[in-house]
């Protein structure tokens, strides 16, 4: 019994203020540890953390497309609402900026999202013939969470963009029909 | 009964720069929800949407689960020849469904 450790509970330091004693006599806690609290609120989150984590599948399908190539900022542009209400629904349009001519043109356009159960979106193949690299289509998704768009140029270059959204009603809970 | 909506100018000035769309009706499932039975769903998407012009293909998108239902897509063409611009989709279940609409370039 000697061996069970016990916690030294926050003493609390000289007499209640009036708002903890009003938390007091609604039965809240009044004076609450900080460092209990942090450790308390670490532990409720990173649960729910891991257990959607697919960060690292979204890498590892770009690191399919993009192999050992860097990935540059710039060029490409992702607009998609930063606040969506429905995530069955939500307008994307990645452009990119190229001449679009024989010589240097976006071959190809990926979008990969975090969180939805796969990491894909769509995978575009275009070409000169395309006049403009702008491709817009509606997506779904799962939760709040990062989108990213990879250009591939004719020249073998990647550029990308990406883009945070929030979501208040997700993709794929239930069916409505 | 497939339903297909595609909206493309009807004249073009040649290597004049138009925005081609399509929309088609069709479920998307994911095959991750499940049904009022409990069970799963089985997925049903389309995989492939595809055009091309007199019959050269000026893009290719294969699209995923993360795709929204009754997929939706924009892009734009170069108008080079008179003739027929040629929307494809296909999909699990044996879905294919063919479009077209002619494009008159002076």
């Amino acid at each position: 019994m000697k061996d069970i450790p016990v916690i030294p509970r926050a003493k609390p330091e000289g007499p209640l203020r009036p708002h903890e004693r009003s938390l007091a006599a609604l039965g809240m806690t009044p004076r609450v540890n900080r460092r209990a609290f942090i450790a308390g609120a670490l532990v409720s989150v990173l649960p729910l953390a891991t257990a959607r984590a697919t960060p690292e599948a979204m890498a590892a399908a770009i690191k399919e497309v993009v192999g050992d190539n860097a990935i540059r900022e710039g060029r490409v542009t992702l607009d998609l609402p930063p606040l969506i209400e429905n995530g069955n629904a939500v307008p994307l349009t990645v452009s990119v900026e190229s001449p679009m001519s024989e010589a240097d043109h976006v071959k190809a356009i990926h979008v990969f999202n975090e969180k939805n159960p796969q990491p894909h979106v769509f995978d575009a193949r275009l070409g000169p013939r395309n006049g403009k690299a702008v491709i817009a289509t509606r997506i779904k998704l799962g939760d709040s969470q990062k989108i990213v768009a990879i250009a591939e140029t004719s020249k073998g270059e990647f550029f990308s963009a990406s883009a945070d959204v929030i979501v208040t009603l997700a993709a794929c809970l239930e069916d409505l029909t | 009964m497939t339903q297909v909506l595609i909206n493309a100018p009807k004249t073009a000035k040649k290597g004049e720069v138009i925005e081609l769309k399509a929309l088609i009706l069709h479920p998307m499932e994911t095959g991750f929800r499940p049904g009022t039975n409990g069970r799963i769903i089985p997925r049903n998407i389309i995989e492939r949407f595809t055009a091309s012009w007199n019959g050269n293909e000026i893009l290719r998108m294969d699209l995923s689960p993360a795709i929204a239902a009754n997929p939706f897509v924009s892009f734009f063409a170069v108008a080079t020849e008179s003739g027929k611009i040629t929307f494809r989709w296909t999909g699990d279940e044996g879905f294919a469904v063919e479009e077209s609409v002619a494009i008159d370039v002076a």
